[in-house]
């Protein structure tokens, strides 16, 4: 177990490690630098002092090596968007918003994509079951923009009801959460409806029934319990996307979160900010994947990992 | 006599079992009306992305500047953009941009995924294992961000989209055919044939690819709606085609801006973008029942 573990921290590390480089790579790729003339007209001495400062005119390999040693250290450089903001407190200013947002979506997918789910199971191939399906597979095939606009059409230009923005106080907050928890409450719904089929045709539930136990008592304690395993590997993999999905959700809504640094920094050659972003993600990611590995072996005594 | 006999009963067999295949299809569409549905709705597509210079009223990219801004008329079914485009004519012309995508991306996935993921499967060793590293590299990248990365390297275009779609689009195709070589492989009748003396490449070509191949396709049509939305995602950015071109994610992106006052720049590529979606999506579903029936009921 202790073996697993180190490997997989080891193989997390080489990914980021793999990662760096191949963003580092393709940045330096990216035609125009940060501090070109379009976007900031300077003379030609302050330019070479900024770029001095930023250390922008050592050979790649250098500004490279630098890199990994201040990484070494959790220093994630100065981005260039926001002058004298590190990128870390860039994050820890930006993420708190995106975070509530995520959060509030994740907590009604789960709650809610775990109870339509099981209605659909335990009504299979009723209009309940049929409706619960209808509703996952709109909420899985129809992207965040899309469904945003349709939304802010409806409840906002149509009706008046909600605003179409900004993120002042629960009134805004009601579009965007919806917008953002409908995809991962329709995977959920479906992964738990599939899943909670399945032990309901087990020999255990069988015996339980047979037993003469109470429907409530048996969902609750013999097929919920079994039923979640098979659904702690689709739940971690949520979190990373509810960071991407920040891009589209956020800046329909104008939530002044996270999302717009993905884009702005990319247009703006923020080199901290882009790498810090790839490498945050990457590393929700993997972390994500390994925690729900882990989270499996808990769940299921049957599972060893060596 | 038994020559006539032969010939007379084949045909009868051949006639029989036409009608049970004509019989059969129709009760696979009856049993599965939403994939029906779905086949519907794509063909629908494809119709409108081929006769669209025969179905418009005017060219997509002629901007007609008095005409800006106009809401759905008798003229203009869907409105005007804000340079006096017509917008039905641009809905019309933006399925071409999301079928090739669609397609292409995925073809240049099953050209790449396909042999990686043999190569994996069945050479194994370190061509395995310097495969599956880069699979699990690329996994933990997220696909949206490199997207972005690769556009603003190469700029804006149709072929540039493609590229950055199937940086991501081969892992899946590649991890399933590896898995599913590696499975049947250990089969009896992968076995039989080597007794038989079959060399390792006519194993692989005659006999693990056939068996493999239904679940392959299954994911190269599940792929096709991915690529459609990160090429509607890229364009709603401002990552996507070229300006003239048109391109649903773009028109949504426009529409956005305006959304409070001209309703109609967001509504209908928004709603062109969720059927496209929905409609390949169901049919991804109802592919899976008719190729591969034992694979687990999609939920």
């Amino acid at each position: 177990m202790g073996r697993y573990l180190a490997v997989r921290i080891v193989a997390i590390l080489g990914t980021l490690l793999v990662i760096s480089l191949f963003v580092f790579a393709i940045m330096h790729a990216i035609p125009g630098g940060p501090f070109d003339e379009d976007k900031m007209p300077l003379p030609a001495a302050s330019k070479a002092n900024i770029l001095r400062s930023y250390g922008l005119d050592r050979p790649l390999s250098e500004q490279y090596i630098r890199f990994l040693w201040n990484i070494a250290h959790l220093n994630f450089g100065v981005s260039y968007q926001s002058p004298g903001e590190s990128v870390v407190h860039l994050l820890a200013r930006v993420w708190p918003v995106t975070a509530h947002l995520g959060g509030m979506a994740l907590a009604i997918a789960l709650a809610g994509g775990l109870s339509l789910g099981l209605t659909a199971a335990l009504r299979q191939n009723t209009p309940a079951d049929y409706l619960t399906t209808g509703v996952a597979v709109f909420g899985l095939v129809v992207p965040h923009f899309v469904l945003g606009s349709l939304l802010i059409l409806a409840f906002s230009t149509a009706l008046g009801w909600l605003p179409a923005g900004g993120w002042e106080g629960p009134r805004q907050w009601i579009l965007p959460t919806l917008t953002y928890c409908l995809a991962p409450l329709g995977v959920v719904a479906r992964y738990t409806r599939v899943s909670v089929l399945e032990v309901l045709g087990a020999d255990h539930v069988r015996t339980a029934r047979a037993k003469g136990l109470a429907t409530r008592r048996i969902v609750m304690r013999h097929v919920l319990r079994n039923a979640l395993v098979p659904l702690l590997t689709i739940i971690g993999p949520l979190f990373p996307d509810l960071l991407t999905g920040s891009i589209f959700v956020e800046g329909i809504y104008r939530v002044p979160g996270l999302g717009r640094y993905f884009v702005t920094s990319v247009y703006d050659r923020d080199y901290p900010m882009i790498m810090g972003l790839a490498l945050l993600a990457a590393l929700l990611v993997s972390v994500m994947y390994l925690v729900s590995d882990l989270l499996y072996l808990l769940a299921d005594p049957r599972i060893r990992y060596t | 006599m038994t020559a006539y006999a032969a010939s007379g009963g084949d045909a009868l067999i051949a006639r029989t079992a036409r009608a049970a295949g004509r019989r059969g299809w129709l009760r696979r569409v009856r049993r599965n009306p939403m994939a029906a549905a779905g086949a519907a709705i794509v063909l629908i597509l494809i119709a409108l992305a081929l006769a669209a210079p025969w179905i418009t009223p005017a060219p997509y990219d002629r901007p007609n500047f008095g005409d800006a801004w106009q809401f759905p008329s008798g003229q203009h079914w869907f409105g005007t953009d804000a340079l006096g485009r017509d917008l039905y004519t641009r809905i019309v012309y933006g399925a071409r941009v999301s079928l090739t995508v669609g397609f292409v991306a995925q073809a240049i996935a099953l050209a790449v995924g396909l042999p990686l993921g043999l190569a994996a499967g069945v050479v194994g060793g370190r061509v395995d294992f310097l495969i599956m590293r880069a699979v699990d590299t690329l996994t933990a990248f997220p696909q949206l961000l490199f997207a972005l990365l690769i556009m603003v390297v190469l700029g804006a275009g149709l072929g540039n989209i493609l590229l950055a779609i199937s940086f991501h689009a081969w892992i899946p195709i590649c991890r399933l055919t590896r898995a599913q070589c590696l499975r049947e492989r250990e089969r009896d009748y992968v076995e039989a044939a080597r007794a038989q003396g079959a060399g390792e490449a006519a194993v692989v070509t005659r006999h693990v690819l056939p068996n493999i191949l239904a679940p392959i396709i299954v994911a190269v049509t599940l792929g096709i709606p991915q690529a459609i939305f990160t090429e509607a995602a890229l364009s709603f950015l401002g990552l996507g085609v070229r300006a003239p071109t048109p391109s649903w994610g773009q028109m949504v992106g426009e529409g956005v801006t305006n959304i409070r006052y001209y309703w109609h720049l967001a509504l209908f590529p928004s709603v062109m973008i969720a059927l496209t979606m929905a409609g390949f999506t169901l049919l991804v579903d109802g592919v899976r029942d008719v190729l591969d029936p034992r694979a687990l009921k999609s939920p």
